[in-house]
């Protein structure tokens, strides 16, 4: 097996590992965030606009995470600099 | 002009014109555009504006928009201001113009690409201390690194950095992948599946953009907090003799009933 296979198969088996691992905490987190926040409007309806506001910025900074794993396995897979590198070789 | 193809991961590296030393690509063709169509749209409904009851549909659409974009920048920095009205309208509206254009057919988001989205952060990452100073001196804005004490002093810089780092990535990052699983899509099913995905992205546009332009107020706000905090005391103060006097009217009211 030559340097370039093995970059290749490497990169594209942590990509997938990257976002699958990568996703679990954040759809933990969402799911806590939304049910504690469904459980609050339904206590509280009259503060509803600043739970949801409260709740959509907090979701986007929740989901942050696994952005980062979609970027990072995205980088992997269609801009990686060591395939290049190789191929560039 | 051909789209993005599954190849690219951002309209960046779609070049449609290369002249001597500069290219033209489709991220800046397109912001060209938006900021065209935004300037061309605001300059033909605030051409004849009017304070009657008569208005036209345009000045209604714009009157409602900035209203609202008021009404929440009001709600999160919890003071009646006019001054970040500019920079967050702005941004809000921007983004959400690139998100919604991507219903014509042939148009790549320029929210899509990195070097967008991290020249929108850096917008948010100057506008915090210039907010932060003009709102409460040099002094105070610096004091509020040091807050709890000096030590927490290299996690407030690195919180700076890193969220905007994460403001710029978070944008990237969900309007990237809304037409990457499109460009997927078309080439696994490409009959309606791609539809629901695009409008999935519509939703996830607009939310971005409503999330940037909150993000930015929080920090903004952040910034600028001990003068609220005094506003706010004084507030409360003001309040708590207006229910004093409301409890006092009612109390006449009903020895009088």
């Amino acid at each position: 097996m030559d340097n370039s296979t093995l970059i290749g198969m490497a990169s594209i088996i942590t990509a997938g590992l990257t976002i699958a691992i990568g996703a679990i905490g954040p759809a933990l987190g969402e799911g806590r965030a939304v049910a504690q926040a469904l459980s609050a409007i339904a206590q509280q309806p009259d503060e509803k606009n600043t739970i949801t506001r409260t709740l959509f910025v907090g979701l986007a900074m929740i989901e942050s995470t696994a952005i980062y794993c979609f970027v990072i396995s995205m980088i992997l897979i269609f801009v990686n600099p060591f395939w290049n590198y190789m191929i560039a070789r | 002009m051909d789209p993005m193809s599954l190849k690219d991961i951002s309209p960046d590296a779609v070049i449609l014109w290369q002249g001597k030393g500069i290219s033209l690509n489709a991220t800046i063709l397109f912001t060209w555009l938006v900021l065209l169509l935004l300037t061309l749209v605001s300059w033909l409904a605030t051409r004849n504006l009017s304070a009657g009851i008569k208005i036209s549909r345009w000045q209604n659409l714009l009157e409602a928009l900035v209203s609202g974009i008021r009404n929440q920048i009001h709600e999160v920095c919890q003071r009646k201001t006019d001054r970040y009205l500019p920079f967050i309208g702005a941004l809000f509206l921007y983004i959400a113009a690139c998100n919604f254009l991507t219903i014509f057919p042939g148009y790549l988001a320029p929210t899509g690409s990195l070097s967008t989205t991290v020249a929108l952060a850096i917008c948010v990452f100057i506008a915090v201390p210039v907010f932060g100073v003009a709102d409460q001196g040099l002094r105070g804005y610096l004091k509020r690194y040091i807050q709890p004490n000096v030590f927490m002093l290299p996690f407030h810089v690195i919180g700076e950095f890193s969220r905007t780092l994460a403001l710029a990535v978070r944008l990237f990052g969900n309007i990237m992948s809304g037409t990457k699983i499109v460009a997927i899509l078309i080439a696994i099913a490409p009959l309606f599946f791609p539809i629901f995905m695009h409008a999935l992205g519509l939703l996830t546009g607009l939310i971005q953009a409503y999330i940037f332009a909150i993000l930015a107020m929080v920090y903004i706000a952040s910034a600028t907090r001990t003068q609220q905090e005094k506003e706010e005391a004084a507030r409360s103060q003001s309040e708590t003799t207006a229910n004093q006097t409301s409890l006092d009217n009612r109390k006449e009211i009903g020895k009088n009933g």
